[in-house]
């Protein structure tokens, strides 16, 4: 028994060692892919007709003169303490920009999964229970037909029903800090109802794959030949390992809702991180680009690993690797 | 009511189309075809029709459309109904939207077409090299592809945008790279699988070449898997184009596309008591979209339901 904890443990530690190793990878890769580009920053930003002394004197104000492992080191040390550089744009701290933006997508991304999560999880349980009836045919149909749409139309579709033809909630997400927990509700309805969409969606499917994956199974089909009732065949028998698949599927379309985001916030006009990265890639801010690429980037991959930290937690099997 | 009435109206009309389509093709292909076609739901009909009609539309854009793509016009910001000549009204600088629709259709359909193919040769080759060589070559290809898939797509698509600049050819070749990473895992998979029979074992000792083995040993056996994949990549290519194009930093103009038209008529939605022609301008585009992109899915999942329909 002993040996079991530390197995654990050592598994785990192996498990997010691995992540480390890859946002690593993600922050070298986002480094270099900035810095690896023809031309050069400083002749960027003063445009075509800048002299060769005002050239210089932006590459030593932005440390661009450095040998590129130094500057690599100084980013990658700012971005772990909450320095993200100046913004090309307006000359403010990226970290400034991006502080409240980042709360506020946050709560769009909460408010959407709390929907999503439970209606998706038991919809998916029903569709795979009740699998080939009119309900799992007319789910399938409706969800291909939500994850085929593009984000903008879901949410063109819903300011048409929902704030222009019936005026129950804003088509734009004027949201700002000091506004109380309701109103705010109220305000971010719409953008996550659309991504709401969009993930129930995805994550049904999934759900509906995993569970029927394992009715299939050899022994539940025992505990139904051996005259167990449904209702415990289900709760008893394949509930707990159908656990670490639905864990999973969680994860991965919570890791989903960082591509919906960036879509949804630029059509509701929401003050999130992802509406920020759209208008700096479109003026070419690369700061900004930079940090913003690195959260989008750890958010992802921090959901990746608590995913397979969770299903192995949760499936004794996956604690003994051959 | 009359929302939900017309909802079913269509879904009627819809399916006796589907119904129409199927029997059409079961009474004039031949016997091969007949018997693939006779087990055909009614969804996968749909989208059959659906794909042949929006080609089409694609290919005869020309002759369809009255005007030319770029065809300015003196009257701008004409709605719907305004003019005789402008059945959809026209745009903020006069040309006719009906026109740009249909033009923006064949753009977005054959950009989306042709960055798919390029990640498919790009993917499948790297993959098929990286199975058939092994070695340090596929650690070095599998790693590299590991790398690249930890970032969110669409999140690396704007980096690498950000960095080459806003143009047409830049997204083409920043979404094949990016999308070649899944064809890669895929034909990797694949081609794993069949490099260890015992004819490529034999076609090794007969002293044939990396190139043919590839090609003629394990591309053909691996068609069927890729067929049903680069349905869904397309899909996948499609959405990842409009969405970019919708922010601005896709296809970029004078091209028409489907993406920009829906960002630029957007405003036209809150019209949508009063003038409810003029809003369903912004959904048209959107909703053309979406349609294509369920129609290849419907596709597809039959394919996939066919090939796997022996298991279950």
């Amino acid at each position: 028994m002993s040996g079991f904890g530390f197995d654990l443990l050592r598994l785990i530690a192996k498990r997010l060692g691995l992540g480390l190793i890859t946002l690593f990878v993600v922050s070298l890769i986002i480094f270099l892919a900035v810095n690896l580009l023809p031309g050069d920053f400083a002749q960027e930003i003063l445009g075509q007709g800048a002299t060769e002394e005002a050239v210089a004197a932006i590459r030593r104000e932005l440390g661009l003169d450095q040998p590129m492992v130094q500057r690599y080191l100084s980013w990658l040390g700012g971005a772990l303490q909450g320095d993200f550089g100046t913004s090309f744009g307006n000359k403010r701290p990226v970290a400034e920009l991006l502080g409240q933006r980042f709360l506020n997508t946050l709560f769009l991304a909460g408010v959407a999964a709390a929907i999503a999560v439970p209606l998706a999880v038991g919809l998916g349980v029903l569709a795979a229970l009740y699998r080939n009836s009119v309900f799992d045919r007319v789910a399938n149909v409706a969800t291909l037909t939500s994850i085929s749409s593009p984000e903008f139309f879901l949410a063109y579709i819903l300011i048409l029903f929902l704030a222009v033809v019936n005026p129950v909630f804003d088509s734009l997400s004027n949201v700002s800090p000091d506004l109380d927990f309701w109103t705010r509700l109220q305000r971010t309805m719409l953008p996550a109802l659309t991504l709401t969409l969009v993930v129930t969606a995805h994550m049904m499917r999934m759900t509906r794959a995993a569970i029927i994956n394992l009715l299939a199974s050899p022994y539940i089909e025992m505990a139904r030949l051996k005259g167990v009732s449904p209702a415990r065949v289900i709760v008893h028998h394949a509930l707990p390992n159908a656990l670490a698949p639905i864990i999973n599927v969680i994860a991965l379309n919570l890791a989903y809702l960082i591509t919906g985001v960036v879509v949804v916030e630029v059509v509701f006009v929401y003050p999130g991180v992802g509406q920020l990265f759209v208008d700096s890639v479109k003026i070419r801010d690369i700061p900004i680009v930079q940090a913003c690429c690195l959260i989008f980037a750890a958010t992802y991959i921090l959901l990746n690993l608590t995913a397979d930290v969770l299903s192995i937690l949760s499936n004794p099997r996956l604690r003994h690797p051959k | 009511m009359t929302t939900l009435l017309y909802i079913v109206g269509i879904l009627v009309v819809a399916a006796a189309a589907s119904w129409l389509f199927r029997a059409a093709l079961i009474a004039v292909l031949p016997r091969p075809g007949k018997l693939l076609f006779r087990t055909m739901p009614l969804v996968a009909s749909f989208g059959l029709l659906m794909i042949i009609i929006y080609v089409s539309a694609a290919l005869f854009a020309p002759v369809i459309a009255p005007y030319g793509e770029a065809e300015v016009f003196d009257k701008f910001n004409a709605l719907p109904g305004d003019d005789p000549r402008f059945l959809l009204g026209t745009d903020q600088i006069g040309r006719d939207l009906l026109t740009r629709l249909i033009y923006g259709g064949r753009n977005t359909i054959g950009i989306a077409f042709l960055t798919t193919v390029l990640a498919f040769l790009l993917g499948a080759i790297a993959g098929f090299l990286a199975a058939t060589v092994g070695g340090w070559l596929d650690q070095l290809l599998s790693r590299t592809v590991d790398a690249l898939m930890a970032i969110p797509q669409l999140i690396f698509a704007l980096l690498l945008i950000t960095i080459f600049g806003q143009s047409t050819i830049n997204m083409i070749l920043v979404i094949a790279v990016l999308d070649s990473t899944r064809v890669f895992r895929l034909s990797r998979a694949v081609a794993g699988n069949i490099v260890v029979m015992d004819y490529i074992e034999a076609a090794k000792l007969r002293g044939e070449g990396l190139g043919y083995l590839i090609f003629r040993e394990i591309l053909p056996n691996a068609t069927p898997p890729l067929i049903a994949e680069f349905g869904m990549r397309f899909c996948f290519v499609f959405l990842l184009i409009a969405a970019l194009s919708f922010l601005g930093l896709g296809i970029q103009p004078p091209l028409a596309d489907w993406g920009s038209m829906v960002r630029d008529l957007s405003q036209f939605i809150n019209y949508a008591v009063f003038a409810p022609l003029t809003a369903s301008l912004p959904l048209m585009a959107a909703g053309a979209i979406a349609l294509l992109t369920v129609s290849v899915n419907f596709v597809v999942d039959w394919m996939l339901h066919r090939a796997s329909g022996l298991k279950e």
